[in-house]
């Protein structure tokens, strides 16, 4: 009766995560206290056996090759010859390389990138629509939409009021991108579908080395048949694409900035 | 640039992960792609793990994310969510002990079959506090939650694995 504050920190106690002076002050009370060595007893008794029975699975000799072969670096070209001609690159490429080249190159490679990211972007935003069940959450009510999110993704964001506009919101669901999570809301105009995704602009410019430039082009590249419009505030990045027109995804942009 | 190859570090962890991704999917040959997966998506963003990380952390996560972003990781998250919601309050309080029934059995394929039980958010956070031994802060990064959520998570994984150990006439 009077250990069950005890109690309720013995998972954590056995876990070793306890600070170090509560640490000492537990192995002291559970030494001294019949019932709860008896219980940590069968609590660990039970945490060995989660892991015995939970290292079960053993790869076979030819998956683990075929890893291997999948992340070896494919042998370099090392003769003499490459040697030569690599080198004489490279002094040509020092000699002739000017400031504008550099710039251009940077600018190309951050083309590249913003690009690749509207290409992943639009990607989310067709798969999610062909799916069968494009949202995990289906509500029209941002007070419904917004908490579900809650612990499922590492950060906070506003949704914005609907009223007097003619946006309405579907639902949303949780989605990656390069492996940073993030939120997918759907909204409707007009039966057109619109994703708005929203990601810790901290975590993707880490993982995908956002160019600074991304802001610059707000419209997606030609050969993309969405509209896109992406934008950075309060440590979140935004990002508006459907195959509605540019000045739909702009107002439902400019409500979310307005919301932030 | 992360010191050591992208080899010498990540395939330490090889055996761990098979393990792992088979408890996730529960199909070897898709444990196997998700593997793969995961190595070949980890070598393209080597660049981007941050020397003095957790390489370990960074690795599980890509493959959970990978898994997640999967048709049965999909299906298996769909369901999952549904099943969390108010399920602590339904859960039979800790004072029977089925542990030491199970104990006494020896039996650790009904612990295999309980944990196989378990839905996905339930299963991955045990399987990673006791099996892959991570702090809680790993578990964090990995799952990319807060701390607070991975120790209510792995209170309510516990007593529901304690749940699906009951005889069924205890179930209640």
């Amino acid at each position: 009766m009077v250990c069950e504050s005890w109690k309720a920190k013995l998972d954590t106690y056995l876990d070793g995560e306890l600070p170090e002076q509560e640490m000492r002050t537990f192995d002291a009370h559970v030494r001294g206290c019949p019932s709860c060595s008896a219980d940590a007893l069968v609590r660990v008794q039970m945490k060995r056996a989660i892991q015995c029975a939970g290292r079960r699975f053993v790869p076979t000799t030819d998956s683990r090759r075929r890893i291997e072969r999948s992340i070896t670096p494919k042998p370099q070209r090392s003769f003499r010859l490459g040697w030569m001609v690599a080198t004489a690159a490279a002094v040509i490429l020092v000699v002739g390389a000017t400031t504008s080249t550099y710039i251009g190159t940077r600018s190309g490679r951050d083309k590249a990138l913003r690009d690749h990211v509207y290409s992943e972007i639009a990607d989310l935003h067709v798969a999610t629509l062909a799916s069968s069940s494009p949202v995990d959450v289906i509500s029209t009510d941002r007070h419904t939409v917004k908490p579900w999110f809650q612990g499922k993704i590492p950060f906070a964001f506003n949704l914005p009021e609907l009223q007097n506009s003619e946006f309405s919101l579907l639902g949303g669901r949780m989605t990656y991108l390069d492996q940073t999570p993030g939120a997918h809301l759907i909204y409707d105009v007009r039966k057109h579908h619109i994703s708005v995704f929203v990601f810790q602009e901290r975590s993707l410019s880490l993982s995908l080395k956002l160019p600074a430039s991304l802001d610059e082009n707000s419209l997606s590249p030609k050969q993309l048949p969405f509209n896109m419009e992406t934008w950075s505030q309060g440590g979140l990045r935004y990002f508006v694409i459907g195959d509605t027109s540019a000045a739909d995804i702009d107002s439902l942009a400019k409500l979310f900035k307005a919301a932030s | 640039m992360p010191s050591g190859s992208f080899e010498q570090l990540a395939m330490p962890h090889f055996e761990r992960l098979y393990n792992f991704a088979c408890w996730l999917t529960h199909d070897r040959q898709e444990a196997e792609d998700l593997v793969q997966e995961t190595y070949v998506k980890a070598l393209k963003g080597f660049s981007s793990f941050q020397p003095g990380t957790n390489f370990r952390a960074w690795i599980y996560k890509i493959l959970r994310n990978a898994f997640l972003t999967s048709r049965t990781g999909l299906k298996a998250t769909a369901t999952v969510q549904l099943d969390l919601v108010g399920k602590e309050e339904t859960l039979p309080a800790v004072k029977e002990t089925p542990e030491s029934i199970l104990l006494q059995r020896s039996d650790g394929q009904l612990v295999q079959q309980a944990l196989e039980q378990l839905p996905v958010a339930y299963r991955e956070v045990l399987l990673l506090c006791e099996v892959e031994e991570m702090s809680y802060q790993e578990i964090s990064a990995t799952l990319a939650i807060p701390m607070g959520t991975v120790m209510s998570r792995l209170s309510r994984a516990r007593k529901a694995l304690r749940n699906g150990l009951r005889p069924q006439s205890q179930k209640g």
